[in-house]
């Protein structure tokens, strides 16, 4: 046989050991459950749910199903993940290029953002900016008027938007604010954390990208009568950016994993919501493996996407 | 050109993961009874709370103390004749069904609450109830709520990892009302929101809202518990299933504690009371008949339990009533002839 056939079926051969071995684990787990007289099954999820969902962006009620609060918990998962990768691409960039810049007030600040947001864990970071609104910002009868029908206080920022009576104006009512969307305190930590965490390795990313590039590159530009900054936007960057897209891609995907510490400031995301329910229902392999499947099947689909990316990145070249 | 041979290294891994894998299918250790395995470790595996201070909490000098710890000292007595000999493992919320299922401990002490699905689905027996809880709310006075009912649109901080969510929110559906729960994992950060005045009201047992506005509170008279109590909450200890005699040894320690009191057994009486002419004490002592053989134990199973932690009511006033902070009174929790609903199953 020839090497390749040989390493072809040692390949076979051990995935299907592993097909083997899972199949076993499975089995042998549902079998001592039964045993020690523990129900188990995915039967409970489309049983009520029971309980309520301080936010959700999907509509729900206890009443609905157990499934559809899992829903509503990846929803409210993508509704910070989503955002989130946008505005840490924009302020990873931002602060990269302020990190690299001639300024040296804006380079200083920058590295000094760079470094805290770096080095301290994520969650401290979460917390800290949760505690940091729900202490300084005032009560919801008390709260800040940012504009027109924009309210900022402890139970979040309101802002005017489609409700159930059309286009509404947040107005102080009752226990706080009522009427238009209103993103909660715990929704803009989240935000904020994660963004400014993940900003930080992008920004870094992107200057060892810039400064991997051979020194003759920006002394060909600037020979070529390029300003420093042409030289920096038309020559370096393009080259640099395709070098920096895998990492950076990769902090993403991280990014929407660390989305998964929502729970820590009572923002009721997929993992809070398998957790209550977990202990509602005693399921904890169930809510488990579908928590570990859903960030599992998204993160491989992003990580597909990001090789699409990279991929037509190279092919494109120079133009 | 990434995709490379599996090289002798990894290969190695791969044989090594297998491995590991296999030896996680062996099958369950089936050690025969639990006290057989107690007595021949020695110590009792007691999964406890990760610090409820009144239920199971370690003091200053690493000593764990509460109602649910003393549960387990009184139970290590009566089976080993030290109360002493128990290996405390703090277990969250999330966890403590596990635990004990596993057989990681031997029995769960932990303000549990006794209900159906528990003890239908999840593999375990309650032994008896060791203390009547409710759930309630607390609010900042400032608010003027004086009631449940005017809490409509409220946030309200809630602890994940129990039966509060849900019993809020069966509350407030029967009530026709809208809350938002605001749900932490951790204990600090959820009454930390609270404080902050972040939700205006939080929720959870009765005895713990008692212990977080005396010790948690900026100013305890800021805050005030609400009336209604929305759900009844028996927290009782459970033990796995499939092993019936460990299970009668638990209940009846649990129904021996409660008989102490009814008796008027009490720690410091306890060796007096044996030269005592009432047969029920003399039973309950071991002087006459020996009730611990039926059990498997020893006839001074119950006085030891009783001399090391003392009867029910002077585990309740030590850890969670007069002579605690909580300062909790008895209500549900008093006798069933003092005007409580515990009452004990007769040693005989």
């Amino acid at each position: 046989m020839a090497p390749r056939h040989t390493a072809r079926l040692a390949q076979a051969l051990i995935l299907a050991a592993f097909l083997g071995l899972a199949a076993l684990l499975a089995t042998t787990t549902a079998e001592h459950l039964a045993q020690r007289g523990i129900r188990s099954g995915f039967d409970f999820l489309l049983e009520p749910a029971g309980f309520a969902l301080g936010e959700s962006l999907l509509a729900f009620e206890p009443e609905d199903s157990t499934l559809r609060a899992f829903a509503a918990g990846l929803a409210n998962t993508l509704r910070v993940a989503l955002p989130g990768v946008g505005l840490a691409l924009a302020v990873g960039i931002l602060t990269g290029f302020a990190r690299m810049g001639d300024n040296p007030l804006l380079r200083g600040l920058a590295s000094a953002a760079i470094d805290v947001f770096r080095n301290v864990p994520l969650l401290l970071q979460l917390l800290a900016w949760y505690f940091i609104l729900t202490d300084l910002l005032p009560a919801a009868d008390a709260a800040l008027r940012l504009g027109p029908g924009v309210y900022l206080s402890k139970s979040g920022l309101a802002l005017p938007w489609w409700g159930e009576q059309g286009f509404e104006t947040p107005e102080i009512a009752g226990f706080g604010i009522e009427g238009g969307a209103r993103l909660t305190p715990e929704y803009l930590a989240m935000l904020l954390g994660l963004v400014l965490y993940s900003a930080a390795y992008i920004a870094e990313t992107l200057r060892a990208a810039v400064e991997a590039l051979p020194p003759g590159q920006r002394l060909a530009a600037l020979a070529m009568g390029m300003t420093p900054r042409q030289a920096f936007l038309l020559v370096l960057l393009p080259q640099a950016w395709r070098a920096a897209l895998p990492p950076v891609t990769s902090q993403l995907l991280n990014l929407f994993k660390n989305a998964s510490l929502a729970v820590a400031i009572g923002y009721p995301d997929l993992v809070s919501v398998a957790g209550t329910s977990l202990n509602q229902t005693g399921r904890a392999i169930e809510c488990l493996s579908i928590v570990i499947a859903v960030y599992l099947l998204l993160s491989l689909a992003a990580a597909a996407l990001s090789r699409h990316l990279e991929a037509r990145n190279l092919r494109g070249g120079h133009e | 050109m990434y995709r490379l041979a599996p090289s002798p290294s990894a290969r190695a891994r791969i044989g090594a993961v297998a491995i590991a894998a296999l030896a996680c299918l062996a099958s369950p250790a089936h050690a025969g009874k639990t006290l057989d395995g107690i007595k021949s470790r020695g110590q009792l595996a007691c999964g406890v709370s990760t610090g409820v201070i009144g239920f199971a909490a370690a003091d200053s000098q690493g000593q764990w103390r509460g109602l649910d710890v003393d549960v387990c000292r009184a139970l290590a007595a009566a089976v080993l004749g030290d109360a002493n000999k128990v290996r405390w493992v703090p277990l969250s919320a999330q966890q403590r069904f596990t635990a004990l299922q596993s057989g990681e401990v031997d029995i769960l002490s932990r303000n549990t609450t006794w209900s159906l699905t528990r003890d239908a689905a999840l593999g375990l027996h309650f032994a008896g109830v060791t203390y009547y809880d409710g759930q309630g709310f607390m609010v900042a006075k400032k608010s003027k709520v004086s009631s449940a009912k005017q809490l409509k649109n409220a946030e309200i901080c809630v602890q994940s990892g129990t039966t509060t969510e849900k019993n809020m929110s069966d509350y407030f559906r029967a009530q026709g009302i809208k809350v938002k729960p605001v749900v932490f994992d951790k204990f600090e950060p959820s009454i930390k929101a609270f404080f902050s005045g972040r939700c205006q009201a939080y929720t959870t047992d009765a005895s713990a809202l008692a212990f977080i506005r005396a010790k948690e509170a900026p100013n305890p008279d800021d805050y005030t518990v609400l009336p209604e109590i929305i759900s009844k909450e028996p927290l009782a200890p459970a033990v796995r299933r499939g092993d019936d005699e460990w299970f009668a040894i638990v209940k009846w320690t649990v129904n021996a504690l409660i008989e102490a009191e009814e008796l008027g057994i009490t720690q410091a009486r306890v060796d007096g009371l044996k030269a005592s002419p009432d047969p029920a004490i003399q039973r309950f002592l071991g002087v006459g008949e020996d009730l611990g053989k039926s059990l498997g134990l020893d006839r001074d199973w119950a006085a030891r339990a009783v001399k090391a932690v003392g009867n029910y009511g002077e585990i309740f006033n030590r850890n969670v009533g007069a002579d605690s902070p909580l300062k909790l009174p008895r209500g549900l929790n008093a006798l069933w002839n003092k005007g409580g609903i515990l009452y004990a199953q007769p040693l005989r």
